[in-house]
């Protein structure tokens, strides 16, 4: 059972890890650049004022992807650990 | 007639009915041309729309515990994530947040990406954890979780008021579309729209709803991007309008300049309720502070509403409740990347005297002689004030309701009246569609927490059904005559729905997967303390008259609420006993997607 022990172990620390790059993305994307939109918008993104674009699309865009990112991480990591579900 | 096979035709099943609904849009058309009149179409749209959705209802009937609650867990991941864009795309969505954007340009956008992100806690936080959990409702799982009737309960009781104050405002929106599409009064459609709603999901439970939302995503996706589409090329912006209006942000920017925005004299009198003239700059950012506090709000609540989380309960497997989440903030994505550019789109249309639709700076007497201006203003929608007397409209002296930016585009843009009834039939999917996910939440939660749970722990499966159809009824119709009162200004904004959820739920939830010490008497005091400070300091603000502290206004409680949740939650957690060696072994358990659910698959 040590082996499964070890196994979980190594599984939730890398799950946690993921949740704390995910979050961290997910931190700037949702506070960060809007604290700034100010400054952001002197400059101009595909016509759009920056601030603007990133409040009306930039973020949304960059959290589908990261979602998706993180789906793929995720199953990565529970398939390395062997706690992947059968299919 | 639905099992089996049926999930394994899906993709074909609704190919069939997609193309089923474009081959009505165009007979509609058709019939437009040959001279049917708008009303009757109208009446058809929605008439029609609904008649499927019950019948798929009828077809999805069950008798089955599992196939109620969770339908019998095996709805793909991308169909589950279309279910769940339906189900949390509100009558609010569709119809309001276009207009809020017209009118609150850049700080409105807080709540576009609130309702995005939030996302990204619910499948990084949450859902696969609760799908391996096993569970049929969020306090099923606060309630094993923890252990004992007292947290259960008091899930049972923040889920309650979170998605009361959320369905009153969603059956009010049908009973508003279907009394104008059908021409009948407010309150018989408030009945008539919760009717369509119970056909949808008294029968079958989770598995109708899920089966009538991805019905409910498909029409409510193509009513509100074909309208833009249509307007973005007509207007020779380009093909794909989401992409392209950034130069029309600008002109706005010009044109607001041009019309004096922020030097007129703001115009009260004889204002009829609900209407606004612009104030706001469209593209300026506006008050950090505020935007991000909403944001905040908004993702945490997104991450406690039960109605969402509980559609990550029906998937086959953990790994399809991730992908499921990805899926689901992809189709909300196409709306909601979407508002922004039907907002710009309609701006300009009224704004930019150098096109035919522009109204702002031309003379009051042509403005008035068009059909758009007066259909709206005999309704209340729009109005018009010459307070300078000078004949010529001004930015300051143009009054509308936001819900206009959506339901009167098409005719503002001189679109065909068939597109006008689509989006109709679009608004009343997405206000059915988030009604029946939040009823069946509230009812699911009432019966099998309260009663199978809590009070009769020995009631056979068809007594525990028959009780959950009676409660869906009974809550339906509070539900209804609450809207029929009309009381939406006093009950608030949708917003308070997320306030609530996130004050009572968030930190139970996510400390009882990711904080093995939490314990029952934490739980307890988290929920009670969040969700009393939060509703006690909402109360405050709104009716006790109390200033508000740091700008946080009535809605974004949540920023009072849950600190109280988080800090009483930990500290009471730690200063009792840490939770048994059972309740961390199925913590364990929880962490890891292979092997059998906590619970099990019936019980």
């Amino acid at each position: 059972m040590s082996t499964d022990t070890s196994r979980r172990a190594e599984h939730w620390q890398r799950t946690k890890t993921l949740m704390m790059i995910t979050l961290t993305i997910w931190f700037i994307f949702s506070f960060v650049v809007h604290w700034f939109a100010d400054s952001l918008n002197a400059v101009t993104f595909l016509n759009f004022p920056l601030g603007f674009y990133m409040a009306a699309q930039g973020s949304e865009i960059i959290f589908v992807i990261t979602l998706f990112w993180f789906v793929k991480s995720q199953h990565a990591i529970d398939r390395d650990c062997g706690f992947a579900e059968e299919e | 007639m639905i099992k089996g096979d049926f999930i394994d035709n899906l993709p074909k099943v609704y190919a069939m009915y997609t193309g089923g609904f474009l081959v009505f849009v165009l007979i509609m058309a058709i019939f437009e041309q040959m001279g049917m009149s708008a009303d009757t179409i109208g009446i058809l749209f929605v008439a029609f729309t609904i008649v499927i959705y019950a019948a798929i209802g009828w077809l999805s009937r069950t008798m089955a515990v599992d196939a109620y609650y969770v339908a019998g867990r095996q709805v793909p991941a991308v169909f589950n994530g279309m279910a769940t864009a339906a189900d949390w795309m509100s009558g609010a969505s569709f119809v309001a947040m276009a207009g809020g954007i017209y009118f609150g340009g850049h700080g409105y956008l807080a709540f576009v990406v609130g309702w995005t992100g939030g996302y990204i806690l619910v499948a990084s936080l949450m859902a696969p954890y609760l799908r391996k959990f096993g569970c049929y409702t969020v306090p099923d799982f606060i309630g094993t979780r923890y252990g004992g009737n007292l947290p259960r309960f008091l899930g049972v009781v923040v889920l309650a008021v979170a998605s009361f104050t959320y369905v009153t405002a969603q059956i009010n929106a049908t009973g508003t579309i279907a009394s104008r599409a059908l021409g009948i009064p407010f309150e018989v459609g408030v009945w008539f729209g919760l009717s369509g709603i119970l056909l949808c999901s008294m029968l079958g439970g989770m598995r109708a709803v899920t089966w009538t939302q991805v019905a409910q995503y498909i029409v409510l996706i193509i009513a509100y991007l074909v309208p833009v589409f249509w307007m973005s090329n007509k207007q020779g912006f380009g093909l794909i309008p989401q992409f392209v209006y950034g130069d029309a942000v600008a002109r706005i920017t010009e044109l607001e300049a041009l019309h004096g925005m922020g030097t007129l004299e703001p115009i009260t009198e004889g204002v009829k309720g609900g209407l606004k003239a612009l104030s706001v700059p469209f593209a300026a950012a506006g008050d950090s502070w505020k935007f991000v506090t909403l944001v905040f709000c908004m993702m945490t609540g997104t991450a406690s509403l039960p109605h969402i989380l509980m559609r990550y309960f029906t998937t086959p497997s953990v790994k399809a409740a991730r992908q499921s989440v990805a899926w689901s903030l992809m189709f909300i994505f196409l709306l909601y990347f979407t508002a922004p550019a039907l907002a710009t789109f309609t701006k300009l249309q009224i704004l930019d005297p150098e096109l035919a639709t522009g109204i702002i700076g031309k003379s009051i007497a042509d403005v008035q002689a068009l059909e758009w201006i007066q259909k709206w203003s005999a309704v209340g929608f729009a109005q018009i004030i010459d307070a300078n007397a000078d004949g010529i409209l001004q930015l300051n002296e143009f009054f509308m309701r936001g819900d206009i930016v959506v339901l009167a585009t098409p005719e503002i843009a001189g679109l065909p009246y068939v597109i006008s009834g689509l989006v109709a039939a679009g608004g009343m999917a997405a206000a059915m569609s988030t009604a029946d996910g939040l009823l069946l939440a509230i009812a699911n939660a009432l019966s099998h927490d309260l009663y199978y749970k809590i009070i009769d722990p020995q009631a056979e499966t068809k007594k525990r059904l028959l009780v959950a159809r009676v409660l869906l009824l009974v809550i339906g119709a509070a539900g209804a005559f609450v809207a029929s009162l009309k009381l939406t200004s006093i009950l608030g904004a949708v917003a308070w729905a997320f306030d609530f959820a996130a004050s009572g739920l968030f930190f139970p939830i996510v400390l009882g997967i990711w904080w093995k010490r939490a314990n029952r008497q934490g739980a307890i005091a988290g929920m009670i303390g969040g969700f009393c400070v939060g509703t006690w300091y909402l109360y405050m603000i709104r009716w006790g008259g109390m200033d508000i502290w740091f700008g946080i206004d009535h809605l974004r409680f949540a920023i009072i609420g849950m600190p109280v949740s988080l800090a009483l939650m930990v500290i009471v957690s730690l200063m009792t006993p840490e939770p048994d060696a059972e309740t961390q072994a199925m913590v364990d358990e929880i962490r890891i997607p292979s092997g059998d659910t906590v619970l099990g698959s019936s019980h």
